[in-house]
């Protein structure tokens, strides 16, 4: 049904019938699929680059002002690249991998390619907040480099790892629609194929609820668990 | 009684736009062994640039820093940490691990430096009872007040059964009764273990009540130093004389009320 014919109310009403949500369970599990693997990856990749930006910021625990620099400057150079751009660049480097440059597991290279950087960032600054009284006790106790980072460093900026780490998975979420038109799959094809190009708007209106649904879903998980954090620490 | 931290000639300069601050100026100091020795000064003054320097948070740029056969300066790097086990750091803002239970926090000097899992639990319930936190072991930092904070702040000091702990501002936070607390606290674990104590701060009273001996800082350098009686009665140098009229100012029956401190 379109909008081009039939009144709001009816498209409306038609994208709550079921025969259009029959169709969508597939997509939406090939988007929660794409979502959960590119998180996965852009959690470790990300949380491990971050460290290393913190530590070899001039003011880290090993400063390597070489090493910080060049890092960085890759980084910015990365996340200059629109996420669309970073897509079509990626598809030498699936079929490389998978043998094939569309499809669901293909757009997660282009995915995580995108939001590891962003993460990387993310978790640097999320580090750098850390009372630095603290990092300075820890090595007042003697404490090697390698407990500071992992019984402190990590520890202590829980709650804000937490909550950057949702803001990119909902930045991973709606880069799988993108995806959606590059052959990926998922409710962002349906968006495009249905949506667009055929003005069946009762489709896309489902898609939309999907989507907010999601991010919802998403957003709130992540307030939960870094206030219940928060909580156990006494800190709220 | 021997001199057990030997401090000379000291210097540390900063560079904060390019210009050179020097902080440390020559600086000569001996602390004897199981003494509380205070360092008074200004803020600015380089109180804590010394306290840093001494574990060397800061590396000092000459001079040299003995504790006791242990020439601070020329440590390689495992053995600086293996001789921080050996000394504790209290802080003005208590620097404790929110993530971390009180029993965590103090327990974690203990494993980083790979003791046994029962020898932690042992010597931790041990320093919790001394500092008066058993209760308390199972709440996190968040949940306690300032003086409670630095409770732990000290009990992870001596965690570790140092020979010798520096106070940087540990009291300067807290509200006068809480001091005297802590500070009674300090002086227990003094005469307890013997532990030689640098208390480092800008508070008369805190140095009054818990030092024999004193130092001033002024300017980078020590300008005087003694027992602390002789230095408030009889002080030298600008800081000392303030200090001393501060301290009579406060102590005058107007400005007291006659109820006294």
């Amino acid at each position: 049904m379109s909008l081009l014919d039939s009144t709001f109310w009816e498209v409306f009403l038609a994208s709550l019938s079921p025969e259009i949500w029959k169709d969508l369970w597939g997509p939406v599990g090939e988007t929660l699929y794409m979502t959960a693997i590119s998180s996965v990856i852009m959690l470790v990749f990300g949380i491990v680059i971050g460290i290393l930006l913190d530590i070899t910021n001039p003011n880290g625990l090993i400063p390597l002002k070489v090493s910080y620099t060049l890092s960085g400057w890759m980084i910015n150079c990365l996340r200059s690249l629109p996420q669309m751009i970073m897509i079509i660049l990626m598809i030498p480097v699936a079929r490389l991998i998978f043998g094939k440059s569309y499809g669901t597991n293909a757009c997660i290279i282009a995915i995580a390619a995108s939001c590891i950087p962003m993460y990387a960032r993310i978790v640097e600054s999320s580090l750098l907040e850390i009372d630095k009284g603290k990092i300075e006790a820890a090595q007042a106790m003697g404490s090697k480099n390698i407990s500071i980072v992992f019984k402190v460093l990590l520890p202590e900026t829980l709650p804000s790892l937490i909550r950057g780490f949702t803001v990119s998975v909902i930045t991973v979420l709606s880069m799988t629609a993108l995806a959606g038109m590059f052959g990926a799959g998922g409710i962002g094809d349906i968006a495009v194929r249905y949506g667009y190009q055929r003005f069946q708007h009762d489709r896309l209106f489902a898609c939309v609820y999907i989507l907010i649904i999601l991010v919802q879903l998403i957003q709130g998980i992540g307030n939960l668990v870094s206030k219940r954090i928060l909580k156990t620490r006494n800190l709220v | 009684m021997s001199a057990y931290l030997k401090i000379k000639d000291l210097h540390k300069s900063f560079y904060p736009h390019g210009q050179q601050l020097k902080v440390l100026d020559g600086i000569d100091l001996e602390v004897e062994k199981g003494e509380i020795f205070g360092i008074i000064g200004f803020s600015g003054a380089g109180k804590s640039t010394l306290a840093r320097c001494i574990n060397r948070l800061e590396k000092a740029d000459s001079g040299t820093i003995e504790l006791g056969d242990t020439d601070i300066l020329s440590l390689s790097k495992d053995q600086l940490l293996k001789q921080r086990h050996k000394m504790g750091m209290i802080f003005q803002n208590f620097n404790l691990f929110d993530s971390m239970t009180v029993y965590q926090n103090i327990a974690y000097p203990l494993e980083i430096s790979g003791v046994p899992r029962k020898e932690i639990k042992q010597r931790v319930l041990e320093t919790a009872e001394l500092v008066g936190l058993t209760e308390k072991l199972k709440a996190h930092p968040g949940a306690l007040s300032g003086g409670q904070k630095q409770r732990v702040g000290i009990a992870r000091a001596i965690v570790t059964k140092p020979d010798f702990i520096i106070s940087d501002e540990a009291t300067s936070a807290l509200d006068p009764q809480t001091t005297i607390q802590i500070l009674d606290l300090l002086k227990e674990i003094n005469e307890k273990y013997g532990i030689t104590i640098l208390m480092i701060t800008h508070e008369l009273d805190a140095i009054r009540y818990t030092c024999g001996r004193m130092a001033v800082l002024e300017g980078g350098k020590i300008t005087e130093s003694g027992l602390v009686r002789d230095i408030f009665e009889n002080p030298h140098s600008k800081t000392g004389e303030l200090f001393a009229k501060v301290f009579m100012l406060f102590q005058s029956p107007e400005f007291t009320k006659g109820e006294g401190i």
